[in-house]
């Protein structure tokens, strides 16, 4: 290319010189970005001391200042921190978000699958379930659980009692729960045993299956070590724990673990919600599995059943991963929507605060960065669990 | 993807599995009643789905108490909306048939001439069968309304979109690329008919005009951002690429809900002394675009991606400029890939658009929670009523954009391997 022009020692002058000319691009670029971020950021300090609230490093210390509000069913009291508030509030989201997760998952698989079942009419009633769930807002869903199903139960005086063991009213639905009795550093250690012992048991078990090409059954193998290990410690330390049945009372019920209705119908709501995504990944999940690989395993002589568990789900299991981790995201973010029913994850507590005097901006900062170390944390570890699941060699 | 190959000889058919015709008592035993398990299911799943059936049913035809909605049909469709110009929204109604009708006729004989030319394949049953959801909405709140004026104003309405309709089917062809700018224009003259002139503005709209306004003006608004943003993030240069990957970042990471909050209660913080807070509306719409754009750039980035590195290469080769390869080559192509992803896009940007009830603006949820406590139904629970409307009017609404999102994606010959 440059044998046919005269070499020339001259450069370029420097208006035509790529290198410089991309770099005062991005110069004038970031000065623009930075420069249009510097002047929302001073107008937002001019105006927060005009009202007064601090700006400096002491931005944040209005978390140290009492709460004013109580949170219902927790212990937490108005007398309490800001900063503690917040944290009943995560853990509150925390408790929405992960078994919202579980049950999702669990629904949207069972929901999926049967989408493709051969039955018509099982096909056609989940082909129904996902329709009707996927079009309507996730907050008419969560106001109909709340104001439609929750608070419509009769009184506690009233409660529908199942066999004993529930007591649903207008006041939370009760179920039986542990209650301590004794000292559980004992039978702590002896679980602490019982698990190590299940995962040894376990790995011995896909050791066997390696070598020798038998059958593992290793979840049957390890939880069967596990239970028989945690009833042994139950026993030999003095059961310390006692399962308690709700009671029901006049005004209120006694035993058993309460479910407030607030917390009841964000969970439904939400996991229903959510399951009729993950219900559409895991079907397009199945379906792009080939279907040469059903037909082998039929050639080969495996049930239903079998077929699914061990050749299909697998596959689409691998491929589902993202888009699925990507609903689980947007469960955690849609559990903020718990503030129209007033239940009191971090969106709510900030609301109140923000209602009770707290600095607007900074609150929001604050709920803002809560919920980025939220959504990075579940994407990192469904990150990790994609990257162990990925065939290997295949990208 | 099909390719055409020039022969001489038509391709012969591939012959086609041989399908069996089954009676009923067949198809019965097939699809039912396989095996003891299939039995047991169909019968469970059958009494389920009657339990379900009767308590739906016997809520909305015995039990339901429609008053509630009905008394206040106006208010859920136009909140707050000043009564003495309910005349801009027909008005603007009108408009839109005929815009949407004439844009639908010109589109569909297009594509009938590119199946007769064998450059596209029919999907799908065409026709109003499409639109049944709408027709079903519309008679619903044509029933709840009751009222003579709204049915001929209706029926009116529907004749001018079919008479654009016959009309765009006789477009020129050489006029059919300026169809979709068309109905654009149709959509902003509407939205004209009903804002400007001597109008009202949008913080007086609420109930279901609102909703809609809300998602569409969002939407149009993120998508020139969104489109931006997937080109800064693919940039080859890295202060753009870093700026554009923590913009889209930060706002997929954080709920809708915390991004109203902050366009709720932060903008009058960030403007200068002296520049009044923009209207609540505006406020949201400036969330709604912030948090959609950034959807919409990941969208875009999925559809950029999709654009093979031959096309650019070859681009190069000709020797157009960056600027040009993007907007003539790479654009176009990754643009109609992402038509489907955008569409449930904006669906799910209709149904957020719940959220801003939160926030206080009355937008149809929020209409729908205020009405149970008026004086003649405070304290009656009619929470189930008005809420199963609700969902009626999101349900159908989406449920008919996902289904021709499917269509067009089927026509586009996406996900088709």
């Amino acid at each position: 290319m440059t044998a046919a022009t005269p070499t020339t020692t001259r450069r370029p002058a420097f208006w035509r010189n790529v290198r410089v000319l991309r770099v005062t691009f991005q110069a004038v670029f970031l000065v623009a970005v930075v420069g249009f971020l510097l002047f929302l950021l001073d107008n937002t300090v001019y105006n927060l001391k005009q009202r007064g609230f601090p700006t400096g490093l002491d931005s944040f210390d209005y978390l140290r200042q009492p709460a004013g509000f109580a949170i219902p069913d927790s212990d937490f009291r108005s007398s309490q921190s800001l900063l503690d508030a917040l944290i009943v509030g995560v853990q509150n989201t925390i408790k929405v978000a992960v078994l919202g997760i579980v049950l999702a998952t669990i629904l949207g698989v069972l929901i999926g699958v049967a989408r493709l079942s051969s039955n018509w009419l099982v096909r056609k009633a989940a082909a129904l379930y996902v329709e009707t769930f996927r079009n309507i807002p996730v907050l008419v869903i969560i106001l109909f659980w709340y104001l439609g199903v929750m608070i419509r139960l009769p009184p506690i005086r009233d409660a529908v009692e199942v066999l004993d063991l529930l007591a649903i009213s207008n006041r939370g639905t009760v179920v039986p729960w542990f209650d301590k009795v004794g000292a559980g550093v004992a039978f702590g250690l002896f679980a602490l045993v019982a698990f190590a012992a299940a995962v040894v048991v376990w790995i011995w078990r896909t050791r066997r299956f390696d070598r020798t090409g038998e059958p593992h059954h290793r979840v049957i193998w390890s939880v069967g070590v596990l239970l028989l290990l945690l009833a042994v410690g139950f026993a030999v330390s003095g059961r310390p724990w006692t399962v308690t049945t709700p009671e029901v009372g006049e005004l209120s019920t006694t035993g058993g673990f309460r479910l407030a209705p607030e917390y009841a119908a964000l969970l439904v709501a939400l996991s229903l919600y959510t399951a009729s995504h993950i219900a559409e990944i895991v079907r397009g999940a199945i379906l792009s599995v080939p279907r040469g690989q059903s037909e082998a395993a039929d050639a080969v002589g495996l049930s239903g059943f079998q077929r699914l568990r061990h050749i299909v789900l697998p596959q689409a299991f691998r491929i589902s991963i993202p888009p699925i981790s990507n609903q689980y995201l947007n469960l955690t973010k849609n559990s903020s929507l718990g503030i129209a029913i007033s239940y009191y994850e971090v969106t709510k507590v900030t609301q109140v605060s923000i209602a009770q005097s707290a600095p607007a901006v900074q609150a929001i900062l604050l709920l803002m960065g809560i919920y980025l170390v939220l959504s990075l944390t579940i994407a990192f570890v469904t990150n990790l669990v994609h990257r162990r699941m990925t065939l290997k060699g295949r990208r | 993807m099909a390719t055409r190959v020039d022969t001489l000889e038509p391709m012969p058919e591939p012959e086609r599995p041989p399908t069996r015709k089954l009676t009923p008592r067949e198809w019965v035993r097939e699809n039912l009643f396989g095996s003891t398990l299939d039995a047991i299911l169909t019968v469970l799943f059958a009494l389920l789905l009657a339990w379900v059936a009767y308590r739906v049913g016997k809520f909305v035809f015995f039990d339901a108490r429609w008053e509630v909605v009905e008394r206040n049909i106006t208010n859920l469709m136009v909140g707050g909306y000043p009564r003495d110009e309910l005349w801009r929204i027909w008005a603007a109604l009108f408009v839109l048939a005929a815009a949407l009708g004439f844009g639908a006729g010109a589109i569909g004989v297009q594509r009938r001439r590119e199946i007769a030319e064998g450059r596209a394949y029919p999907v799908g049953k065409g026709g109003l069968r499409r639109l049944g959801p709408l027709l079903l909405l519309v008679v619903v709140l044509l029933w709840f309304a009751q009222s003579f004026e709204a049915l001929v104003l209706v029926v009116a309405v529907s004749a001018v979109g079919a008479l654009f309709n016959v009309l765009g089917r006789r477009t020129p062809q050489r006029l059919e690329r300026y169809v979709p700018l068309l109905v654009l224009a149709g959509v902003l003259v509407a939205f004209f008919v009903v804002a400007s002139f001597g109008g009202v503005g949008w913080n007086l709209w609420g109930g279901l005009l609102l909703t809609v306004f809300l998602a569409v003006a969002a939407i149009l608004l993120s998508f020139p951002i969104g489109v931006l943003l997937a080109l800064g993030r693919r940039s080859t240069f890295p202060a753009v690429r870093v700026v554009c990957v923590a913009y889209i970042e930060l706002f997929r990471g954080v709920p809708l809900i915390a991004i109203l909050f902050m366009a709720f209660f932060m903008i009058g913080f960030f403007l200068p002394e002296g520049v009044d807070p923009p209207s609540l509306v505006t406020r949201a719409i400036i969330g709604f675009v912030l948090f959609t754009s950034a959807y919409v750039a990941e969208i875009v980035r999925g559809g950029l991606q999709s654009v093979p590195a031959g096309q650019i290469e070859a681009a190069q080769a000709l020797g157009l400029s960056p600027f040009r390869t993007t907007r003539r080559i790479v654009l176009p192509q990754a643009l109609r890939a992402v038509i489907p992803a955008l569409v449930g896009q904006f669906i799910s940007l209709y149904k957020d658009t719940s959220l801003v009830f939160i926030i206080g603006l009355t937008e149809l949820l929020a209409i729908a929670q205020n009405i149970t406590k008026q004086p003649d139904f405070l304290a009656q629970g009619l929470y189930v009523e008005t809420l199963v409307f609700v969902s009626f009017v999101y349900w159908t609404g989406s449920y008919w954009m996902s289904r021709e999102s499917q269509r067009l994606e089927r026509r586009l010959g996406l996900g088709e391997r």
